[in-house]
């Protein structure tokens, strides 16, 4: 049972393997100390979670593009978990919500059927921005 | 303390932050109270956050002894 008075709520907005590390890594802090999550993918973020997108990301920030490929080296020869393989086992021990941004789906003419399954629903940022009102930490993942 | 008779062991040797935390936690969940649960890590971030987690989520930590490059710490399952 969460303690349901801190709750981490998260815009997830970068779709790059690097940036989405860290929401899966944040997410599961939060689960550690037994806080509900939500995460509130949109743009950019939203797109690694299209059916079948998690395990073909290889995609890393233009701004450390030449860091790109020895990172990603480093990571299958040290056989670090996936970000998809973190998030989903945060969301397989904690209360762990990803909600897409009802605006961007639109844009992309994206549907609850185009997403993964780890995507509970698409939302509107009024609602996001509710769940953001009653948590204890929000953060931004540009 | 490497004489501690543990229920389970998990060995997260090679797993990076936060993998021996969290298959500690599913460990310590599906286990029975009074159960001891040890998990050796080489993780950094483990080794200061498990100690953490163990006394927010109530539980009692055994012991942690550092070994040939790598951690084995200790937890029983209070509740």
């Amino acid at each position: 049972m969460a303690d349901e008075n801190r709750k981490l709520a998260m815009v997830v907005f970068g779709g790059t393997v690097d940036k989405l590390y860290p929401a899966a890594i944040m997410a599961s802090g939060a689960v550690m100390n037994d806080m509900d999550v939500d995460i509130f993918i949109t743009f950019w973020g939203m797109m690694p979670f299209r059916k079948g997108a998690p395990y073909q990301l290889q995609s890393v920030s233009k701004d450390h593009e030449e860091m790109g490929a020895a990172m990603m080296r480093a990571m299958q020869e040290k056989k670090v978990p996936s970000w998809y393989d973190t998030l989903q086992q945060a969301k397989e021990i904690g209360n762990v919500h990803v909600h897409a941004c009802a605006m961007t789906a639109d844009l992309f003419g994206l549907g609850q059927d185009d997403f993964e399954p780890i995507v509970d629903d698409i939302i509107g940022v009024g609602e996001f921005i509710d769940m953001a009102a009653s948590a204890t930490t929000t953060m931004y993942l540009g | 303390m490497s004489d501690v008779q543990a229920t389970k062991e998990i060995d997260a040797r090679g797993s990076f932050c936060p993998g021996p935390m969290m298959e500690l936690i599913r460990v310590v969940r599906s286990s029975e109270v009074g159960d001891v649960v040890a998990v050796l890590s080489n993780d950094q971030g483990s080794r200061r956050d498990i100690p953490t987690w163990v006394e927010k989520a109530k539980h009692e930590l055994v012991g942690i002894e550092t070994l040939d490059g790598y951690d084995r710490i200790v937890v029983k399952k209070l509740h």
